[in-house]
């Protein structure tokens, strides 16, 4: 923490263009303009809020953040009141306190207490506060108001009673959506949220993200409706795979079942939102056995085959163990080397460290021709309150770092046909070949399938390694501006199922005496070493805000 | 023709013409010596009017008694973010308000050559006059009045061939109490939803359509070409130091002669009841008063012996507010009248700020038990307690109109609470509302 008046005595005046005052005794400097909820926050000080949202335009109204700033006649709302120097702010005064404490009571007058049929239970901003600083007990006899529910429509159910009147969603689809589709109606207690006639929302690309601000339970998913308690959901930060956006998203499962996609802040990506497209489509990463029948997307991530299989002379495959299927390959691949022609099918459902070492693989034995399929929309669907962010052609997230590896794009916008297996090797990484003829790759002199499909084309493979998925996994996406960033592992694999990256880094350690990465980390430095467009980045360097490819380190940018 | 009454004691000045049909006229107006404060104003440098209202020390009459000529200082001195807006609050809200409806009514020139007059010392190019939706007579003779006015070449493009332009536009409201607050006034205006704005920033930086903006109360207006033809001086010669001028007491309630009232500041709020007004009626007693309109705390019998002034009734307890002055007589039910009162903010609160759109209807659902006999003594504590969290912690001063009579009844006539709360004389059981 600076300090202003060291500084002054030190004879080096502060930069015009930042301001200092205290929060609870604690100095802060921030550039003019911020306002003092966003200052205390940079210093661990936390004021509570309802209708504030740092995405959206602050109104000043659920008076929840009320702090008292020395010399002013009334508390100052911390949203709205940009920090001045030398102000001395109070956010723990018995005023402020005591201010919180009657709001919150004034809350509770109407708000049902069902939070144990309320899906935002565990998450709720309301029961927060009222847990910290709210009364133990009601004081209110009167009769509760009733609004009753409302259906507004897609995936939104809009519960009147629990609303708090806060308006955040009524902003978004007016700031960010654009799309003014929510209003205030009546006023005073009888205020309601509520859409024109029926109109609702249904349609909009991006109203689930209402759902995510709702401070309450007032907003609810349908999808989500009474399916988990959040408290037993386990969040992982990752990467949606459903464009090549590269929304950083959080997956929530339950006993190894995903739940709910929801945004995780990026304000070089996706801001607090994530479009609806991506946000429901989560079913397909599911293992074969799991994924709910008529799930909307046909994509195969994940399928039934979940051990190393090897094929007999007679056709038929046999389970191997790993240890004797690596080592039947590499003796494989071995044979193979210097004179064979080489077909390679990457994924742009796998990150750049497993398509990575396929290339690197294959390049090993001869001369290399690498594609890769992906789905393709007609358009792009773009926030018009956050330009940057787009439901993107390409629905798939990684298409742009195969392309920075080298593959080349195959096949329609269906992501079918473009393939050709030949005669010598062909790899093929996590595309199920589902639309390939029967007989594909019987030529081959050699076929390895990286990948749990079972087709009818998989079944020709030699090999078939049944490899991790995205989501199984650690790794990184390269989305559509060139921008790299982690995924963790949300779901357990099945016991015998591998990274590709482990895999393919073994294969390699046998063909070159090279060490095979211990983690994905690691095998992430060796695409850096390998392939220029990658050249400096790390794990380090991505952060958890990303880092552009080829771009200079910016040690710590992403901040923690 | 009196309008409806008139008394000795009174000093009229905005409210000579009341009553008077002719006045309303445009050339009525002229012939009872209209427009000529404009045309001198129009003489002067803008600045100078500015000064002059300044010396007046003329005040806000809209209720909270801002000086005038300093509220307009407040306005860009050049012209680099114009326009400038002059917006009129005609929106008479208040319960016990019915001041600028008159003057609406009778000297509808007389505001348009005070708007006239402001727009000119504040550079604004655009005058509007947002009058109340329920003033259906008033905003008919308005907008004549304005009519006339743009034949006659006082409104628009050449005011009084000074080559000032100055427009005036009538908007009426839509019925909605929290748009006579003038950030209120400003989104219902605009289109908006009715709903006071954040300050900073204030509307003499950023006001309607974002540009800067003055608001001025009817009555405020209609004072300014008196104070521009008679000079400072003449209109200090009325009222007191602090509060200068003439000023219309709307008088309601258990009087024998209720009505506007065109008086000096600080005049003797007894006197004004018992010798203005003729007294309560029926030969009852006095129990209480609001004296500025239902958001200000209410004054017992025994505190009435009062100068009406801005500071002698703040000094008092209360606030003059915009001189509404309500008079409730020994048979008046208090409960009920703090009841209603507060149904009413309830009712208008629009709903922004949770204290308010909660506390005003949870008070008033907590009087609606009590004044069924369902109430206890805690209610009264939880009521004071309310008030207290309702006040200063809002963007708006709605939730603070709703919690002064609360407070101050409770404070004043806790006898009345109680007594709601126990068994009458006589009777073994409270029988709460079940009495008369």
């Amino acid at each position: 923490m600076s300090n202003p008046d060291a500084a002054k005595m030190a004879g080096a005046a502060p930069p015009m263009d930042t301001v200092s005052c205290t929060i609870n005794g604690v100095q802060v400097t921030v550039p003019k303009g911020t306002r003092l909820i966003e200052a205390a926050e940079q210093v661990g000080i936390g004021i509570p809020y309802y209708c504030y949202h740092p995405g959206l335009s602050a109104p000043a109204m659920c008076r929840m953040c009320l702090v008292e700033v020395a010399g002013a006649p009334k508390l100052a709302p911390a949203c709205v009141t940009e920090v001045a120097d030398g102000q001395v702010v109070l956010t723990e005064s018995d005023k402020a306190v005591e201010a919180r404490r009657g709001t919150l009571e004034f809350y509770l007058v109407n708000h049902p207490l069902d939070c144990p049929v309320c899906d935002k239970s565990g998450e709720c901003k309301l029961q927060d506060y009222v847990h910290a600083e709210g009364r133990p007990r009601g004081r209110s006899l009167e009769a509760k108001r009733v609004f009753g529910q409302d259906d507004f429509g897609g995936d939104i159910l809009y519960d009147g009673d629990r609303c708090i009147m806060c308006t955040r969603c009524v902003r978004f689809m007016r700031e960010v959506a654009q799309d003014d589709r929510l209003c205030v109606v009546q006023r005073g207690h009888r205020s309601v949220i509520d859409t024109f006639y029926d109109h609702g929302v249904e349609g909009s690309p991006w109203a689930g993200n209402i759902v995510d601000i709702c401070p309450v339970g007032a907003l609810l998913s349908k999808d989500f409706l009474h399916k988990a308690r959040v408290w037993d959901l386990d969040g992982t930060p990752s990467v949606c795979p459903n464009c090549s956006q590269g929304c950083n998203v959080r997956i929530d499962t339950r006993d190894n079942l995903i739940q709910r996609l929801r945004p995780r802040a990026n304000p070089d990506v996706n801001s607090y939102w994530m479009c609806d497209y991506g946000r429901y489509r989560y079913d397909w990463i599911h293992r074969g056995d799991t994924r709910v029948a008529g799930a909307p997307f046909d994509v195969t991530a994940a399928g039934d085959i979940e051990a190393p299989q090897l094929r007999g002379a007679n056709g038929s495959h046999e389970e191997v163990a790993w240890q004797a299927a690596v080592l039947a390959l590499v003796e494989r691949l071995e044979a193979a080397r210097g004179h064979a022609s080489v077909t390679v099918v990457g994924s742009a459902l796998h990150g750049n460290e497993d398509n990575g070492l396929l290339m690197h693989l294959a390049a090993q034995l001869g001369s290399v021709k690498a594609v890769y399929r992906s789905q393709r929309a007609a358009d792009e669907v773009v926030c018009p309150g956050f330009p940057r962010l787009a439901r993107r052609r390409d629905l798939t997230p990684n298409p742009q770092g195969l392309e920075a590896l080298g593959f080349e794009r195959a096949g329609d916008d269906e992501g079918r046909g473009g393939l050709a297996a030949g005669n010598g090797v062909l790899l093929v990484l996590g595309d199920a070949l589902a639309d390939a003829p029967a007989d594909f790759g019987r030529e081959a002199a050699l076929f390895v399938v990286f990948g749990r499909a079972d087709t009818a084309a998989a079944r020709n493979a030699h090999f078939i390694l049944p490899v991790s998925t995205f989501a199984e996994a650690e790794g990184t996406f390269t989305n559509h501006e060139g921008r790299v960033q982690r995924y963790w592992p949300a779901l357990e694999q099945p016991a015998r199922v591998r990274p590709a990256w482990q895999v393919l880094g073994v294969l390699l350690a046998g063909l070159n005496d090279e060490a095979a990465p211990a983690d994905a980390a690691s095998a992430f430095l060796r695409i850096a070493e390998l392939f220029d467009p990658f050249a400096g980045l790390s794990y380090a360097t991505i952060g958890t805000r990303g880092a552009l490819l080829n771009e200079p380190v910016r040690l710590g940018a992403g901040g923690s | 023709m009196a309008y409806p009454y008139r008394h000795d004691r009174e000093t009229r000045v905005l409210s000579a013409h009341f009553g008077d049909p002719a006045a309303r006229t445009l050339a009525g107006w002229r012939e009872r010596g209209g427009y000529e404060a404009l045309r001198s104003a129009l003489a002067m440098g803008p600045l100078d009017v500015v000064e002059v209202v300044k010396k007046s020390g003329l005040r806000g009459r809209g209720g909270a008694g801002f000086p005038t000529g300093l509220k307009w200082s407040f306005m860009p001195k050049d012209d680099a973010r114009q326009p400038h807006y002059l917006l009129i609050n005609a929106d008479e809200s208040e319960p016990g308000a019915f001041k600028d409806r008159e003057l609406c009514r009778w000297t509808p020139h007389q505001l348009i050559e005070g708007a006239l007059i402001g727009a000119y010392a504040m550079r604004a190019r655009h005058v509007y006059i947002y009058i109340r939706g329920e003033f259906f007579e008033p905003a008919q003779i308005i907008g004549r009045a304005i009519e006339d006015a743009y034949e006659a070449k006082i409104a628009g493009a050449d005011v009084l061939g000074s080559g000032v332009a100055i427009d005036v536009t009538l908007h009426l409201g839509a019925g909605a109490y929290i748009c006579g607050e003038e950030t209120g006034l400003m989104n219902s205006l605009e289109g908006r939803r009715g709903q006071p704005r954040i300050k900073p920033p204030f509307p003499a930086a950023v006001g309607a359509f974002g540009r800067p903006t003055t608001i001025n109360n009817v009555e405020t207006l209609c004072a300014v070409p008196h104070i521009i033809r008679n000079g400072a001086d003449w209109y200090r010669s009325f009222g007191t130091e602090k509060s200068p001028g003439t000023k219309l007491f709307n008088m309601s309630g258990h009087l024998v002669r209720r009505g506007n009232y065109e008086l000096p500041l600080g005049f003797n709020l007894l006197e004004l009841i018992n010798d203005v007004c003729g007294g309560i009626r029926d030969g009852r007693s006095l129990k209480a008063v609001i004296p500025g309109g239902s958001s200000v705390p209410i004054l017992a019998a025994e505190e009435c012996d009062i100068a009406l002034d801005y500071e002698s009734v703040a000094a008092a307890g209360s606030m003059l507010g915009t001189a509404s002055v309500i008079v409730m007589d020994d048979r008046t039910d208090i409960v009920k009248q703090v009841r209603r009162i507060v149904e009413f903010y309830a009712h208008e609160s629009c709903g922004q700020c949770t204290p308010c759109r909660e506390g005003t209807e949870w008070m008033a659902k907590i009087l609606r038990r009590i004044e069924r006999g369902n109430g206890s003594e805690a209610d009264l504590d939880i009521l004071l307690e309310l008030g207290r969290n309702m006040t200063g912690t809002t963007i708006c001063v709605l939730s603070d109109s709703a919690a002064a009579p609360v407070a101050s009844s409770i404070h004043k006539f806790r006898d009345e609470y109680i007594a709601r709360m126990r068994a009458p004389a006589g009777v073994p059981f409270p029988i709460g509302a079940l009495t008369g």
